[in-house]
């Protein structure tokens, strides 16, 4: 017998993450505790999402994993592959065709159906935590609905920049109640959190889990004067040809060259694959090594 | 009564829990949608939705509270067999399982407002469930969805006390619906 359990798992652990995401569901926004367990990677890649998925998958599930939108990174590679191996789950690179993705610090340019799930992993769950270091404090703060600190910070930003300097892990209220870190998505992908699917975020050293059901209202703080805007490059994806993508940039040489460059790699080539083609890309097929 | 002990849990309980749980999350995160249960059977009364539910979710960690009308030594006997969760009286329960009015007759834990997480789960034992009757609205429905409740002035009350609150599963045979605490329910139109 050297299989492992379905989904990696024992099984009063997944009853136990299983628990949480319920709780979670049924309180949108407010943060689970949960008795997260040692994983076979270190903390920082992935432990919580990766717990989260194995309480979810099912044998039919196709699984999509995203670090960053990429789906080729090295830490998007291994736990696609640690699934592949311990759930026996078809995987996949294209959005459309998942039924369960993990994504670190991204949302998926293509909108998500009903019949998907996100799983996020997380880092620092907590949106107050840089502010109030105690987490008995940050919990009072919660359970008061007392998150003026929250607006001071952003006040901060806007009286020391100009304006919200906040880019990404930008705060949310979820329907009007508990203020929520949405993890380090870039603030462009917080319109897209009153989606279609489930939303589950995992932080697997913070041992905590919250989640969103379909169509949950969230809306993104800010001030009548400065109000919320969902940034990006202001370029066009050089590869592509996306307008309306979040964009990385990338040092090509070292002469300054420069290239911007969708940061979700499946949008970016569904778009070349249907002949879209940006300033400095080549068309597909054309670039085969 | 000893084999029936034994029998009706899963026979490939990673797999069959984890398609149940499936069922389970999607039941709670749109309330209003009637999903199906199987793949396990406890003794009489209990439906096999139910069954599934408790072999799911509770174990040696989770209390629960079985109403009078499944409070039988068959059932007692079945799931601490097949879980090994604690017998208890309704304030202490994480998850309870009866019919509509045993369950409305107690109080049950609605978390604290630092861990509104510490409530508990109702498991309704019901006739058999409709997309009709009382209108649902709130997270994870997109505009309005429908369930034949058994009232809603206890719902009405359960959402007032948000963050608080309890949150309910209603089964009928294999047929699973779920209620959080955040559904804002009113009666027909």
């Amino acid at each position: 017998m050297t299989e492992y359990n379905f989904a990696y798992l024992d099984e009063q652990t997944k009853r136990m993450i299983r628990r949480a995401i319920l709780k979670g569901l049924a309180i949108p926004g407010y943060q689970v505790p949960f008795a997260s367990r040692e994983m076979p990677m270190p903390y920082g890649w992935g432990t919580g999402g990766v717990q989260v998925s194995a309480a979810v998958l099912i044998p039919d599930d196709t699984f999509k994993v995203i670090d960053q939108g990429a789906d080729d990174t090295t830490n998007a590679v291994s736990i696609r592959r640690f699934f592949e191996k311990t759930a026996g789950v078809a995987v996949t690179e294209a959005t459309r065709q998942a039924t369960v993705i993990q994504t670190r610090h991204r949302i998926p340019e293509e909108a998500l159906t009903e019949n998907q799930i996100l799983v996020y992993q997380v880092p620092i769950p907590e949106p107050l935590r840089f502010l109030e270091p105690s987490e008995v404090e940050t919990r009072k703060m919660h359970s008061l609905e007392e998150y003026g600190l929250m607006h001071v910070k952003l006040y901060e930003d806007i009286s020391k920049h100009g304006a919200i300097a906040t880019a990404y892990a930008y705060p949310v209220k979820v329907e009007g109640r508990y203020v929520m870190d949405p993890s380090p998505i870039p603030k462009f992908d917080n319109p897209k959190l009153e989606m279609a699917a489930i939303q589950i975020f995992g932080a697997g050293r913070e041992q905590r889990i919250y989640a969103l059901p379909p169509y949950t209202q969230v809306v993104s703080l800010d001030f009548d004067d400065y109000p919320f805007e969902a940034s990006k490059a202001d370029h066009a994806c050089d590869v592509c040809g996306a307008e309306d993508s979040y964009l990385d940039e990338l040092i090509v040489d070292d002469k300054g060259g420069r290239l911007f460059m969708c940061s979700d790699t499946d949008f970016c080539s569904s778009r070349r694959r249907e002949g879209h083609v940006g300033a400095q890309g080549i068309p597909y097929g054309e670039d085969a090594a | 009564m000893q084999t029936q002990t034994l029998e009706g849990g899963f026979s490939n309980a990673p797999v069959q829990s984890a398609r149940a749980f499936r069922e389970i999350m999607t039941a709670m995160a749109r309330p209003g949608v009637i999903t199906a249960l199987d793949g396990a059977r406890g003794p009489a009364p209990l439906s096999q939705a139910a069954s599934v539910l408790i072999l799911t979710l509770c174990d040696p960690e989770t209390p629960i509270y079985l109403a009078p009308s499944v409070d039988v030594p068959a059932v007692r006997a079945w799931v601490t067999f097949h879980t090994g969760a604690p017998f208890v009286a309704p304030d202490r329960a994480q998850f309870a399982v009866g019919t509509w009015p045993e369950l409305t007759a107690h109080d049950f834990p609605i978390g604290t407002p630092e861990f509104p997480d510490r409530s508990a789960t109702l498991i309704v034992e019901s006739g058999p469930l409709a997309a009709s009757g009382a209108v649902l609205k709130g997270p994870g429905i997109k505009t309005a969805s429908a369930l034949s409740l058994p009232e809603t002035a206890a719902f009405q009350r359960n959402a007032a006390r948000f963050p608080l609150g309890l949150d309910y599963f209603f089964t009928h045979k294999d047929q699973l619906a779920a209620l959080p605490r955040t559904t804002q329910v009113t009666t027909c139109m």
